[in-house]
């Protein structure tokens, strides 16, 4: 490096300041290394280039383990919504979501606050063109378009959507990152001259219009939960009650998708510009017309980008029709026949990672102490960046200092399921998070991710002392009241069964366990309180576990005997140094993905597409 | 994928049928477990008293009722052959006998064990060298892929459809139930839980069928693979016929009307027999007939018996010679057919192809003879010489268990709705029902639901 300025030393560099980036960089810091994160414009950190919101089905559940861990998400949301709503309680408890709606430029500046205010942590705006790599193929430090050199131990690839990126609609090519803030041109050509895979994945957003040329009565309102649900366990309900903001519900109709039909060969995807497939999650409104041509309207929701701004999102029309067209339909919808469009919906395409050249601590396996994390990685999503975020930027910490990797399985979190499908399963788009990919969902639900993760946040020092006691206390209130209930006989006297009826649901003859009644579907914890007079005056969020853990308990226990299946598998390791070409009678294919995804376990190699049964046993034989 | 490491597996070891008894082994943490639940030691013995390296005398019991007498050899861990503890019952002999004492093993909590799986337990427990642990993984691969095969080949066309057809049902509502859950502010009703009570509902009733099948010997094919062989018109159908007592075949007196090749599992003389019947082989010209023929030689080459045809009233034709050329070093029955017309071809001509006492001369026509080949068979399989093929046998057991799995699971869904809980509850049951399924038809659960969430509905921001 001796034709180099070095600049600075650090222990960890973040390259990229969005979801994923900032989660990093908090992290590495707060654990205590000197970390120094860097963007390509400083106005852009934080920023919600797409969907102004923050949760929904299985991202609420990935901000609430991020927040358990002693990440910043929850809390910066719970900061800066507009509205917020728990959603799917009809469903079953594990599948409750928390979705807020966030004003975008208070997220971004409470964001940046809050990183500027961080002891070790250092923000710098420029372009990272160069990872620097020793002989021995470790990071050393990053090279910023001036020349400058930044020394390092680790770093953390955070690019999301930016390198060589261009933004599509219409004929209409623009050379820029989203939104347009400028994209990144050298680094992809460093990753690549270090060995790296990248691949070429699009993503798209709808337009933003203003609120002025809207007619809301011709719409559906909707309003947010009259009792707020706070994202961060450090927070209560009362703390950050704000006044709501409401959405809006309105629909396509056959004009609409008369227009878009009309104009397909004008589309950069259907006219075949942009190569590859979509997101299936997240289709342009092309896509869902011409896919369900029987559909007579689709949903469309209109949201507010924030408290300042006039400018509205129209969720259910990413498209990249160009922009007369895109006019021309917004305004066969109801209430928008006026719309004046502020920006454009485009479609993206950017660089990415062939995401099973990394390892389960979201390291690369080609370089030491290069991690990447986001939508770098093939997701989508603030949440899916911010939950590998914080992942990557306590791995680098751990590489840094010598230690053991941070590993979730996928038992334990929907972190770890993420991370365990982005470096397992090849995916030829974006991976989304959903409920349906988390096999063990009744266990890890959104209420409970603080008892499954706060030792882990306190053992890295990312959650403190004070907010830890609190834990401990809730998990204890929560161990002894089930333990109490449990032993509670209720005998059939008449106010029982008074109440019973009055719940609607069978009274009794003989006497009958508490928790028997509470897992009856009309019944619950709640409900009973009235017959259980020795019942102590618990918080609700005590309350909340009680009653899960008590009414879902055979279920849950059930899914607890696939766990324990499943870690028997998990257990078995397989040495790192393992050569796949020794063992005996592996078929070709089978030999290919093990050598290429190099699982860690039994149970990881099972989970590879292309390994049977079969060739699980011949490893085992071997491993012995 | 479900491989169990240290889970308590159980199977039959020793080879099916021959001798007087059999022997259903048990080995795991839990064989002591599993055999409290399943033997009853005469006297006021219990399980958990009887000492290690001992023998005891009791019954067999499943679902209240007595299976069979036998006798309990109890080797706790680590003296043993897995060095885990095992339980050795020797039962009476014959396959319907020792399979009964395996279900109820089985339905007492052991997982029925992969091919070759004890001794590999025996490998990884240090209990063998690595020399005896590449031999075992030669088999263990060899079996795996031959017990998969089998399986594929032995379900065929109607089977896979049927359950093709029950998994699909499945799957479409659980997408239904995912989409709900994923997507919950979509605006059509996509799901109720009455309609997925029907779907499991009809899914159990069928899923019920193919088990009571499986019971009657539909699905279950362990037994001796034995395949017809023969020019067209010897007799080769009414042969077949005459064993499965009923008009399967096609029979006519022109060559070649049995073009496909037709499979039963019967008893004969109580061993258990795969019996196909091949398509006349004859050279041929025609192209439907020439893939018969040719399935004809690969089914024979496959086979652990082959009964083969002539015409006792004609001489040996070029086609009768290449048979029996074919067949010369395999185990063979050759059946001189017609002995009621004029005798043209006998045992003596055919000597230099068989031992005498695999060549029979009969008249299926006037039923004269026929015994002679079935006690020839028998004969045969008691000496050792042929063998039942074990893999369709564990391929039988394997797909039943599947079938109770996927049996439970949907009875777990119509539970689930009944007892008024919300749909994210079926999901799980759902999943296990399909991939039970699956485990049939050699299909996994992989990304299905989620292609079929978004083919089936029009979700996404």
């Amino acid at each position: 490096m001796d034709n180099y300025f070095v600049a600075d030393k650090a222990d960890v560099c973040i390259i990229g300041a969005g979801h994923a980036g900032c989660e990093a960089a908090l992290a590495s810091a707060r654990m205590g290394l000197k970390t120094i994160i860097f963007a390509l414009n400083l106005d852009s950190i934080a920023m919600m280039p797409c969907n102004p919101s923050i949760g929904g089905t299985s991202k609420g559940h990935l901000v609430r383990e991020i927040d358990a861990l002693g990440g910043e998400m929850g809390k910066n949301i719970d900061k800066t919504y507009l509205q917020n709503r728990m959603l799917n309680t009809g469903k079953g408890p594990a599948v409750y979501s928390l979705r807020a709606q966030a004003d975008k430029n208070k997220y971004h500046t409470e964001m940046k606050r809050t990183m500027e205010n961080t002891e070790n942590l250092q923000i710098k705006q420029g372009e990272v063109v160069e990872i620097l790599a020793d002989d021995e193929k470790k990071v050393c430090g990053v090279k910023i378009e001036s020349g400058n050199v930044y020394e390092c131990r680790a770093a953390v690839l955070c690019t999301g959507t930016y390198l060589k990126a261009r933004c599509l609609y219409g004929n209409t090519i623009i050379e820029s990152g989203p939104n347009g803030m400028r994209n990144s041109v050298n680094l992809s050509r460093s990753l690549e001259s270090l060995g790296i895979r990248l691949q070429r994945f699009k993503t798209g957003t709808p337009a933003r219009v203003d609120k002025r040329t809207i007619d809301f009565s011709k719409m559906k309102i909707q309003l947010g939960d009259e009792k707020i649900t706070p994202f961060s366990f450090e927070n209560k309900a009362e703390d950050i009650y704000r006044e709501q903001i409401p959405c809006y519900l309105t629909y396509t109709n056959g004009r609409t998708h008369e227009i878009i039909k009309e104009n397909l060969d004008r589309s950069p995807l259907y006219g075949g510009v942009i190569k590859g497939t979509g997101p299936r999650y997240c289709p342009s409104i092309e896509d869902k017309v011409v896919r369900f041509a029987d559909k007579e309207r689709h949903q469309l929701f209109i949201e507010p980008e924030g408290e300042d701004t006039n400018e509205m999102y129209v969720q259910g029309m990413s498209s990249s029709l160009p922009a007369d067209v895109q006019l021309k339909m917004y305004r066969t919808v109801a209430g928008m026949e006026n719309v004046s469009i502020m920006r454009n919906a485009y479609a993206i395409e950017y660089d990415c990672l062939e995401a099973n050249q990394l390892k389960l601590n979201l390291e690369l396996k080609a370089v030491k102490g290069l991690f990447s994390a986001g939508q770098f990685n093939g997701t989508s999503g603030y949440e899916e960046a911010a939950a590998q975020g914080i992942a990557a930027g306590i791995n680098a910490v751990k590489y840094v200092r010598g230690e053991e990797p941070f590993i979730l399985d996928r038992s334990e979190a929907y972190i770890g399921v993420l991370i365990d499908d982005v470096v397992t399963k090849t995916s030829k788009e974006p991976y989304r998070m959903m409920t349906s990919r988390a096999e063990y969902r009744l266990l890890l639900r959104q209420d409970n991710a603080d008892l499954r993760l706060s030792d882990y946040g306190y053992s890295f020092g990312l959650i403190s002392e004070k907010r830890y006691e609190e834990f401990k206390k809730k998990r204890e209130l929560i161990e002894k009241e089930i333990e109490r209930v449990r032993k509670i006989n209720i005998g059939p006297k008449p106010e029982v069964n008074s109440l019973l009826e009055s719940l609607g649901t069978r009274t009794l003859k003989t006497g009958a366990k508490l928790t028997e009644l509470i897992k009856r579907p009309e019944a619950c914890y709640e409900a009973l309180k009235d017959i259980d007079p020795e019942r102590p005056d618990l918080p609700e969020n005590v309350r909340e576990q009680v009653n899960i853990q008590i009414k879902y308990e055979d279920y849950i226990n059930r899914q607890i005997e696939q766990v324990e299946r499943f870690k028997k598998l998990e257990g078995r390791r397989i040495p790192e140094d393992i050569d796949y070409s020794r063992v005996p009678s592996l078929r070709i294919e089978a030999r290919q993905k093990l050598e290429l995804i190099r699982p860690v376990n039994i149970g990881h190699a099972s989970r590879i597409s292309g390994v049977s049964p079969a060739d699980i046993n011949m490893l085992l034989v071997y491993l012995n | 994928m479900n491989i169990g490491l240290y889970d308590t597996i159980a199977a039959v070891s020793t080879p099916a049928g021959s001798g007087g008894i059999g022997i259903v082994r048990i080995s795991g943490e839990n064989a002591v477990g599993v055999l409290e639940k399943i033997f009853v030691p005469k006297g006021a013995k219990k399980v958990r008293d009887i000492k290690s390296h001992t023998i005891t005398y009791g019954n067999i019991v499943s679902e209240g009722k007595v299976i069979d007498e036998v006798l309990v050899s109890l080797m706790k861990a680590p003296r043993t052959y897995t060095r885990e503890d095992v339980a050795e019952i020797n039962c009476h002999g014959g396959i319907t006998a020792v399979n009964s004492v395996l279900r109820a093993a089985l339905k007492g909590g052991a997982r029925l064990a992969e091919p070759g799986e004890f001794t590999k337990r025996a490998f990884l427990n240090g209990r063998i060298d690595l020399l005896q642990a590449e031999a075992v993984a030669e088999i263990i691969s060899s079996k795996t892929e031959k017990a998969k095969q089998s399986a594929v080949n032995k379900l065929g066309g109607m089977l896979s459809k049927k359950i093709g057809a029950i998994r699909e049902e499945i799957i479409s509502a659980e997408a239904a139930i995912e989409a709900a859950i994923e997507y919950p502010e979509h605006d059509e009703e996509i799901v109720t839980m009455n309609s997925t009570k029907d779907v499991a509902v009809k899914a159990l009733k069928e899923v019920r069928g193919l088990i009571e099948g499986a019971a009657c010997g539909k699905i279950y094919t362990a037994g001796i693979n034995a395949v017809i062989l023969g020019k067209p018109n010897v007799g080769k159908s009414s042969f077949l016929n005459y064993i499965l007592d009923e008009e399967r075949a096609i029979v006519t007196d022109i060559p070649g009307t049995t073009r496909d090749a037709l499979s039963e599992t019967v008893n004969i003389k109580g061993i258990p027999v795969n019996i196909t019947d091949t398509a006349g082989i004859r050279q041929t010209g025609d192209k439907i007939e020439k893939i018969g023929v040719d399935k004809s030689f690969k089914y024979a080459e496959e086979a652990d018996i082959i009964f083969m045809m002539t015409d006792g009233s004609r001489g040996l034709s070029e086609e009768d010679i290449r048979l029996l050329e074919f067949i010369k070093g395999k185990k063979a029955i050759i059946i001189i057919n017609k002995s009621d017309l004029k005798q043209i071809t006998t045992e003596e001509t055919l000597l230099p192809y068989a031992e005498r006492e695999n060549i029979i001369t009969v008249s299926v026509k006037e039923d004269m003879g026929v015994d002679l080949i079935f006690e020839r068979l028998k004969a045969l399989f008691m000496l050792g010489e042929i063998d039942i093929n074990d893999s369709a046998c564990i391929t039988g057991e394997r797909n039943l268990e599947s079938l109770r799995k996927a049996e439970k699971a949907l009875m777990n869904v119509i539970e689930t709705v009944d007892g008024g809980f919300p749909e994210d509850f079926l999901s799980m049951d759902l999943n296990e029902a399909y991939s039970a399924l699956g485990e049939i038809t050699g299909e996994s659960l992989e990304e299905d639901v989620i292609d079929k969430i978004f083919s089936q509905f029009c979700l996404g921001k």
